[in-house]
């Protein structure tokens, strides 16, 4: 993309006239992410990376394209980590168009220059955005697997007796984890009874049904009883009008409920002292 | 083929299944577990399959017909040692083992034989 030398020309311009434009370039930054950074962290920043834009206009050395890249994703990945919009990514490159074309516009001799380095600013501005993008979704993916293990624990309610609050919305993915765990503890630690609470479960549809009437099917393969607790009286009448049948499978209200069913299973009572 | 051995002890017979099950050797096992039976007359059958860790829709549909046998001799099967992998995979089959009774250790399932004499 360099004809006749315009990029060493802008190369130069962007050297000469350092302060002035990285000056610019650092208050549109600032008033873009409106006061979540520091001036002079933005300033930081914006210094390497405009001391790497003009290395590589004036194509002094090849390293300089993949560390302009480097930086750039680096940036991004930061931004994206912080919270900030991919609007406010962007503009931190494209305003630095806006800071030249204001210094530029007075010289009509540099229109091709500014033009070609224009669609440099372009192609970086798409790279910042793809770098965002990516960080986003490791950010995301991350989020998920965290929750996913946050939110399957196993308790010891009594010498047998396991229960398994669950919360939140259940999907095939979470189900299938609940159940291994479910099962594995219950393998562990010799308990014969298992009881599900499903209290922090919003909605119980024909799906989630059939996970749970699986899991309570494996549980029994093993030797153990299940119980199912904390059925909130709209998913009742979801459940009923869905028409779900759990057969014979013991549904209790509550969690005190089922603990006392386990309870009375296992033979042991409960007197007060 | 390999044989699976079944143990008498006492009013039960004990069989503990440690090879990769094969269609033949389940097959094998459900004619000696009913020969076995109707010449002891034992009440009980446990089987262990704390060592299986691969079953089919074969292998699980005769796990069903074997407790169905043990019926016909007034006998109670119980099965033991069920990994969850292999619980969970029977579950995605959609088999339920109705008719066998299932417990998590030998030690439990023999309490379940010895409840019910």
């Amino acid at each position: 993309m360099n004809i006749d030398g315009t990029n060493e020309r802008m190369a130069a311009f962007l050297r000469d006239n350092r302060d002035k434009v990285a000056g610019r370039w650092c208050d549109l930054v600032v008033a873009g992410v409106r006061g979540r950074t520091s001036r002079e962290e933005v300033r930081r920043e914006l210094e390497d990376l405009y001391g790497l834009v003009v290395r590589v206009l004036s194509s002094a050395d090849e390293h300089a394209t993949g560390e302009l890249t480097a930086a750039l994703e680096e940036l991004s990945r930061g931004r994206a980590r912080d919270g900030f919009t991919p609007s406010e990514t962007a503009l931190g490159v494209f305003s630095l168009k806006e800071a030249v074309y204001e210094l530029a516009a007075d010289a009509a001799d540099l229109v091709p220059e500014f033009l070609l380095f224009s669609r440099m600013v372009d192609d970086l501005g798409l790279r910042t955005f793809e770098a965002y993008s990516v960080a986003r979704e490791h950010i995301i993916s991350d989020q998920a697997t965290s929750m996913l293990e946050l939110s399957t624990p196993v308790v010891r309610l009594w010498e047998g007796i396991i229960a398994v609050p669950l919360v939140g919305t259940l999907d095939s993915a979470r189900t299938q984890l609940v159940m291994e765990k479910l099962l594995d503890t219950l393998v562990a630690t010799g308990a014969d009874h298992a009881v599900i609470d499903i209290t922090g479960v919003p909605t119980v549809d024909t799906e989630v049904a059939q996970h749970l009437l699986k899991t309570v099917s494996a549980a029994r393969l093993l030797g153990a009883e299940c119980t199912i607790s904390g059925i909130r009286p709209q998913v009742a009448q979801t459940i009923v009008s869905l028409g779900i049948e759990f057969g014979d499978i013991a549904t209790k209200a509550t969690l005190a409920d089922a603990l006392a069913l386990a309870l009375r299973q296992a033979g042991l009572k409960v007197v007060p002292s | 083929m390999e044989r699976v051995p079944i143990l008498k002890i006492g009013e039960t017979l004990f069989v503990s299944i440690q090879i990769d099950l094969q269609d033949e050797s389940v097959i094998r096992l459900q004619e000696d577990l009913a020969d076995e039976l109707s010449v002891t007359g034992a009440h009980g059958v446990i089987i262990d399959i704390t060592a299986v860790e691969i079953v089919d829709s074969f292998i699980g549909r005769m796990l069903t017909t074997i407790g169905s046998i043990s019926r016909l001799f007034d006998a109670e099967t119980v099965l033991v040692g069920m990994r969850p992998a292999v619980a969970i995979t029977l579950t995605e089959l959609g088999l339920s083992l109705s008719g066998v009774r299932t417990a998590l250790n030998a030690e439990k399932g023999l309490e379940i034989l010895n409840g019910k004499s």
